[in-house]
């Protein structure tokens, strides 16, 4: 049910980024939702792209330390109160959240949150149970 | 197993003993037998009757590798050339070879020191050893092969080269143990795999690495390949060749023959003893050599000395495999830093790679140290505070070790292999924005 997620270890370098998203355009890997979280001295660049085998191979390919995680992927109301809601019933089950990052979709209304959690299963069902829809790696990538 | 259990387990007290007397004794036998001594000796004014503790040593000056240039070819030889059984040399690749001779009688306790130090690797006359050194002026393979055969070991002189052929004979004479460098047996186990017969073709149980460094990945990866226990011996060709010091099944330290060696730790700045336990650099006083007996010899080579008891029953001191060379070794903050002791650490965690590179800046008035590993472990990535931890991980044991803070980078592994070679594994840059 899962989404595959690629992380990958961004050096406190200029042109680092460059590098990195060039490798993924070179072969042909289609970026859907990124984030980039960093401290003075290191970063870690999450992606969410179209072909995650393909990405993962190219960047440790091209020599970057990167990793393949299963993450949760929320489908909310693009509107006042819609993340509050997914995220409130994880965290009801007593299931605490990582990191999360947004993006919004060409369908007026919706959006995407991406949720990385210790317990993806009882996440999902959480999310369920208090009826919010949780995406399939399928539909991420027919985005 | 012991080869020689009476002197091998001698209590301290008595190795004192043995070593003031025999102290005495090669003190007095320089200064008769060599000019150079005679002229060193009398300078400073000791002799034989004014040592009256071990701890007297330290008023005798140290010897240097020039020392033993500046006197090319014989001119620290105690003996007449007549007396001489036998000439070893050193490759020269930084100067003039540096060139020892040995009495018969020299020859006979070098094949005892390595006797000791093979047994203690697990050696027993059972063994078919092949020796896979390269023979010639080095000290290396005659010096594992007399001592082999003393234990009465099956010696195969096979030396390096046509490792085919190497590998054949192990297989058909049924090679029970291997001497070479690691990096070799490394090369032949990867030779072997590929040739058409299966890795049970060979009985190799037994490494005896030595002759350039190891690090514990490499004698896993050695260990693996053959399916054999390796131990690493210390020697060099000034004090003796191999046999000077060498690693029980333990593998916690190399023992010292300590009825043929004094081994001391001095500061390799200021010649000053260190306290037991500290690093420094270690300086070897040859005990019953005649043939180029040696006063305090300047190895260069850094390490510890561990006095503690060890389980295999041993009582010569043990030193920590080497962990650098004075001549590399960095002044920051007006301590003592060698690479070595960084190196340990990073090569310990398999986390980062094996390469890394150290900055020195000088910030001000103060010096800074910046440690710059590679990140190997992807699984870090899942969480910010993975990385963040080893980070302070890699700060802490570094501080630990040089008692000195520095800050530690990661890096993404392409990044340092830029850098390889020993050389740039240092970037000094203090003196560049002056």
């Amino acid at each position: 049910m899962a989404i595959k997620q690629i992380s990958v270890f961004v050096e406190n370098r200029m042109g680092t980024l460059v590098e990195i998203t060039k490798t993924l355009a070179a072969a042909d890997v289609d970026i859907r939702a990124l984030s980039l979280a960093d401290t003075t001295d290191f970063g870690i660049l999450r992606l969410i792209v179209n072909d995650p085998e393909r990405a993962i191979k190219a960047v440790k390919d091209a020599g970057f330390t990167a990793n393949v995680t299963e993450v949760i992927g929320v489908l909310i109301e693009d509107k006042p109160g819609g993340f509050s809601r997914a995220i409130e019933s994880i965290t009801n089950a007593g299931i605490s959240v990582e990191y999360a990052y947004a993006f919004i979709t060409p369908n007026i209304g919706d959006a995407y949150v991406i949720v990385r959690v210790e317990d993806n299963e009882k996440a999902e069902a959480a999310l369920k149970k208090a009826g919010v829809k949780v995406v399939e790696q399928s539909e991420i990538i027919s985005i | 197993m012991f080869f020689n259990k009476e002197i091998e387990c001698m209590s301290r007290k008595e190795i004192d003993s043995l070593q003031l007397e025999r102290l005495k004794w090669t003190v007095d036998y320089c200064y008769k037998n060599v000019p150079f001594y005679t002229k060193r000796l009398d300078e400073c004014g000791i002799t034989a009757e004014k040592i009256k503790s071990l701890s007297d040593i330290q008023y005798i000056p140290p010897t240097t590798k020039d020392d033993l240039r500046d006197n090319y070819p014989f001119g620290l030889f105690a003996q007449p050339v007549k007396n001489i059984a036998r000439i070893h040399a050193s490759s020269g690749t930084t100067g003039k070879p540096t060139v020892v001779g040995y009495t018969k009688t020299d020859l006979e306790n070098w094949a005892e020191c390595v006797a000791r130090i093979v047994v203690a690797a697990g050696a027993t006359p059972d063994d078919i050893v092949q020796i896979c050194f390269g023979y010639g002026m080095f000290t290396g393979a005659l010096g594992l092969h007399y001592g082999l055969e003393k234990l009465g070991a099956t010696v195969v002189p096979n030396s390096s080269g046509n490792s085919e052929k190497s590998l054949m004979f192990m297989r058909d004479f049924g090679t029970t143990g291997i001497v070479a460098t690691p990096s070799y047996a490394l090369y032949l186990a990867e030779l072997a795999q590929e040739l058409p017969f299966p890795m049970s073709d060979y009985k190799i149980t037994l490494g005896l690495l030595g002759s350039e460094g190891c690090t514990p990945e490499m004698r896993n990866e050695i260990e693996k390949a053959w399916g054999l226990f390796a131990t690493d011996n210390y020697g060099m060709s000034e004090l003796m060749g191999p046999g000077v010091s060498g690693e029980c099944r333990e593998r916690n330290g190399l023992h010292f023959c300590e009825d043929f060696f004094i081994p001391e730790i001095v500061d390799s700045e200021t010649l000053e003893v260190k306290d037991k336990g500290e690093v420094g650099e270690l300086l070897v006083t040859t005990l019953c050599k005649e043939g180029i007996p040696l006063l305090r010899y300047r190895t260069r080579d850094i390490t510890r000395l561990n006095y503690d008891s060890c389980k295999c029953g041993r009582t010569g001191v043990r030193m920590d495999k080497v962990i650098g060379r004075s001549d590399d070794m960095l002044k920051i903050r007006g301590v003592n830093v060698f690479p070595g002791q960084i190196e340990s650490v990073i090569v310990a965690d398999s986390r980062v790679g094996g390469n890394y590179q150290l900055v020195v800046r000088r910030e001000g008035y103060a010096d800074t140290l910046e440690v710059k590993v590679e990140l190997v472990d992807a699984t870090l990535l899942e969480k910010f505070s993975e990385l963040e931890r080893l980070q302070k991980e890699l700060f802490h044991r570094i501080h630990t070790v040089l008692g000195i803070k520095c800050k530690v980078t990661i890096c993404a592994p392409k990044t340092l292999t830029r850098f390889e070679g020993k050389a740039k594994r240092i970037l000094d840059l203090r003196n560049e924005d002056n």
